[in-house]
């Protein structure tokens, strides 16, 4: 018995102002004319919630590219699902939070990538970009909206782990995520200019724990560890094709954002397939699906139930194999070799970035 | 801290917070940005009287009533849950 997923993202646009050199999206960014239109994504809606969907994380690229995002957010309220803007901040105002506010929106992600104006506009490849991030913020909580700070760490913000902490509870959050950079596409491909040391890590772990008990109360803090310098793979996506699924702006749909960088795997789109044939019977949702698929150390491994043999693409860019142990793990072969890598690429004196899309 | 439970405020689930009944897993869930938590039994009640309407002692009258318990216990559970969703920004005040 296949069980219902909890939550959908929908990436409904690659198109997106900032160029982030660790964006989610893939490198093969999907071009706008293959986009689906509002109709469409109504219906992977009701789907999503017949399928037993709850939630709907609206998401890009940057969402507010889509002149149709309040009809997509009414479409997704009146499906009955919870929904969540994960957004960048340009290109929203006021106005459109407002009237997003008003068809049902239940929640903002705003993302900031730095504290400091310079350093942050430099990272998102946008000049202007940090000071309307701030001033959207106020008017995300000024609506009457939840929101959500998302901060991407990587080598040259992570000293400000406290100063990003503060900053979204000035900016009124009830939320705080301290997300260490995942090495899949664009950020795998700035590896050397994103990888903190393991020193610094250390530090951010210690500065976490502290922070935690200072903001207790008033900021909740959820942290992505991160797992180039980790003993334990994290349990990637909740295991794979066990509680959500991504849709593409064309509409194919991944077990999550990065699966499309494993070759091999068949896709299907909701342009051909209902949901929930795609969540029951699709190649790629069943690929690694339970744990028949597993190899040793993790086919006997007392972890498999929690951890699931950690993150599949991980597994493919670094042993070689999507059916390996997550490098992760100080139980695989390859261990060893991935905390060298990234003590490389933290040493590596790389500072230029490669921007996404650009 | 001790809260004044009788004249204190009126509790309401916080804004981006919703207590929704799932008809496929047949439960009630808690949703929150990036969480889902399933209530039931007496953390139901309490996150179902998070209305904006009942003081934290009202609500816990109400709770005594329907476990037919002491009230001082049923005020111990109540005053402690109340503090784990304000810690989680689930609950305001």
């Amino acid at each position: 018995m296949i069980p219902a997923p909890f939550g959908l993202l929908a990436e409904l646009t690659h198109r997106c102002p900032l160029a982030c050199p660790y964006c989610s999206n893939p490198l093969a960014l999907e071009p706008r004319a293959d986009e689906l239109d509002t109709g469409a994504w109504a219906d992977v809606f009701r789907q999503a919630a017949r399928l037993g969907a709850l939630q709907v994380h609206l998401s890009g690229g940057e969402p507010g590219a889509r002149r149709d995002l309040r009809d997509i957010t009414a479409a997704a309220h009146a499906a009955g699902l919870y929904t969540n803007l994960i957004t960048s901040g340009i290109g929203m105002d006021v106005g459109r939070l407002r009237g997003l506010k008003d068809v049902g929106l239940d929640h903002v992600q705003l993302s900031v990538q730095d504290t400091q104006a310079e350093s942050a506009d430099r990272i998102a490849g946008y000049a202007g970009a940090h000071a309307r991030k701030l001033a959207l913020a106020g008017a995300i909580t000024e609506a009457g909206l939840a929101l959500t700070v998302n901060a991407v760490i990587h080598r040259a913000n992570i000293e400000r782990l406290a100063e990003m902490v503060a900053l979204a509870a000035s900016l009124g959050a009830d939320r705080v995520e301290i997300a260490h950079a995942q090495y899949y596409g664009w950020a795998l491909r700035n590896r050397d200019a994103l990888m903190p040391t393991r020193a610094q890590v250390q530090a951010a772990m210690t500065t976490l724990d502290r922070l935690r008990a200072e903001y207790e109360g008033q900021l909740v803090i959820d942290a992505v560890i991160p797992d180039y310098y980790a003993r334990r793979p994290k349990p990637c996506m909740g295991g794979w094709a066990r509680r959500s699924l991504n849709v593409t702006p064309s509409g194919r749909v991944l077990p999550c954002h990065a699966a499309e960088t494993i070759p091999a795997l068949e896709f299907w789109s909701v342009r051909d397939h209902s949901l929930a044939e795609i969540w029951l019977h699709s190649p790629a949702f069943n690929a690694f699906r339970g744990e028949d698929w597993m190899r040793e150390p993790c086919r006997s491994c007392t972890h498999r139930h929690e951890d699931f043999g950690g993150c599949r693409c991980q597994a493919l860019a670094l042993a070689g194999h999507a059916t390996e142990a997550d490098p992760a793990c100080a139980l695989s072969p390859h261990h060893a070799a991935m905390a060298e890598m990234a003590e490389r690429a933290s040493e590596s004196g790389v500072s230029d970035y490669v921007y996404r899309g650009r | 801290m001790a809260e004044n439970a009788e004249a204190g405020p009126k509790p309401r689930l916080a804004p981006g917070v919703r207590l929704h009944f799932d008809t496929t897993r047949n439960a009630w869930l808690l949703l929150s940005p990036e969480r889902v938590i399933e209530t039931e039994g007496p953390a139901h009640e309490i996150l179902r009287r998070c209305d904006g309407t009942r003081t934290v002692g009202e609500i816990i009258d109400e709770l005594a009533a329907i476990y037919e318990a002491e009230r001082a216990v049923i005020e111990a559970d109540v005053l402690e849950m109340m503090t784990e969703l304000r810690n989680k920004r689930l609950v305001r005040p």
